[in-house]
């Protein structure tokens, strides 16, 4: 009754945690084990973004990938998930997503703490959604924060991208 | 000694919360910020039950002209759901970025119990109902009984939340504002509900609620019981009286995130606005 080990998949290889701690959060997790310092951590509390990754979750045979905040996710909630970082985004090749690029042609990132987290919730909106109009856009960055673009950029980029990278994203 | 369950059904969380003394946790998403202080600070937790992956509690369907929405069912499988009400989608569009209709729930937002909880006000106006189980019993209580102050429910230590049942009502028009430092993520400042259903130019039907404007949701049947059989005139005509009577009854406090004298202002212009687009 009492789970002894999670088990999840990271970096497409199956990664157990014995005796996890039911304390800590899954930010913690990529941070300081899995040492990915890509996703940051700022407001600790679900509201900035930062901290946005993605998981995979099997649905009726379908997997239905989700932004969520993993500052105010326990790492134990990942058991039978596949997690996706930004650092999962890179090609192999080292070439970047073309979300990636196209938000730094369009100056979408400047002092770039916010950009992981952006990265992130684009992501996922490119595995929900069909269309990207800016509505859509909007909406799915809502839960990120950024001080420095005014998001127009960030906006600007993304309807790019979109266009640019069909079929890549 | 932190100790942590993960139930592999909902029979072994009912057995766990019969045994043990534990916190139910489904997506976290307050729970998590209440009990951290601080950036890299772990939370501090002890005796937890985490319930949001047992699938029994996962569904969201309509039987019998009710809405049947399961625990641990996330905002975004309510908002996506073509039986849920448009009040209801509409206010989950209004008070979450995606990543936590994710993993955030309306039976977190009842078990918490925060006067600010963004979907408890949709909740009294739909006279949704709250299915509470134990092991050795199940008992189905409206909303409003329920919570009966800040953080604090009539729900036992052994019994927890299995589903939440709303009635599929059409109205005339609904509403729901959301006053808050910014629109998705930010805890509100206050928030207003209101849903009314108009035949022959009369009010058949009209529910109001108020949240975090007093310990718990402000919903009066009372008032709300003298403006039926009214027509839009008569409303504009009895609007003082009834902005008097809910003024009466609105009892905000002061906190970091507004004032009194604000939420009270704009608690009642939100109401007025209600009232005269009737």
């Amino acid at each position: 009754m009492v789970s002894n080990s999670i088990r999840f998949i990271f970096e497409n290889k199956i990664k157990e945690i014995k005796n996890p701690d039911p304390n800590e959060t899954i930010l913690n997790h990529i941070r300081l084990e899995l040492k990915k310092t890509g996703t940051k951590e700022g407001c600790a509390e679900g509201g900035c973004g930062a901290c946005t990754v993605v998981v995979g979750e099997l649905k009726k045979d379908k997997i239905i990938y989700k932004a969520i905040n993993s500052c105010i996710a326990f790492t134990t909630s990942l058991e039978g998930k596949h997690l996706l970082v930004v650092e999962d985004l890179t090609q192999k090749n080292g070439s970047l997503h073309p979300v990636q690029s196209a938000m730094i042609n369009f100056h979408g990132s400047q002092c770039g703490f916010c950009t992981p987290g952006f990265i992130m919730s684009l992501f996922s909106m490119y595995k929900n959604k069909t269309s990207y109009d800016k509505k859509t856009i909007e909406e799915s960055i809502s839960g990120n924060l950024c001080r420095c673009t005014g998001y127009n950029m960030i906006v600007k980029a993304v309807q790019r991208a979109a266009k640019e990278g069909e079929g890549l994203w | 000694m932190v100790k942590h369950f993960i139930p592999s059904s909902l029979e072994e969380a009912l057995k766990i919360l019969h045994d043990h003394k534990v916190e139910i946790i489904a997506g976290g998403t307050d729970l998590m910020v209440q009990r951290r202080k601080w950036a890299n600070t772990i939370p501090k937790f002890e005796q937890t039950m985490n319930i949001m992956h047992l699938s029994e509690l996962s569904f969201i369907e309509a039987k019998n002209n009710k809405l049947h929405i399961g625990a641990t069912t996330s905002l975004t499988d309510i908002l996506e759901h073509k039986e849920t009400p448009e009040l209801l989608k509409k206010t989950i569009e209004d008070i979450a970025s995606p990543a936590l209709r994710n993993i955030a729930t309306i039976a977190g937002n009842i078990g918490n119990a925060s006067p600010a909880g963004d979907t408890l006000p949709i909740l009294y106006v739909l006279n949704a109902k709250v299915v509470l189980q134990s092991m050795e019993s199940k008992r189905t209580v409206p909303i409003d009984e329920v919570i009966t102050g800040p953080r604090r429910t009539i729900i036992q230590a052994d019994e927890l939340i299995k589903e939440i049942i709303i009635p599929l009502e059409e109205f005339t028009s609904t509403t729901f504002v959301k006053v808050g430092g910014r629109k998705a993520d930010a805890i509100s400042k206050l928030s207003f509900a209101g849903a009314v259903s108009v035949e022959d130019n009369t009010i058949v039907d009209i529910r109001i609620a108020f949240g975090a404007v007093g310990p718990v949701v402000i919903r009066n049947k009372e008032i709300e019981n003298t403006m039926i059989d009214m027509t839009a005139d008569q409303i504009n005509d009895k609007l003082d009286i009834i902005l008097d009577a809910y003024s009466e009854i609105i009892t905000p406090i002061d906190d970091q995130r507004s004032n009194k004298e604000y939420r009270k202002h704009v608690a009642l212009n939100l109401l007025m606005d209600f009232l005269l687009d009737i």
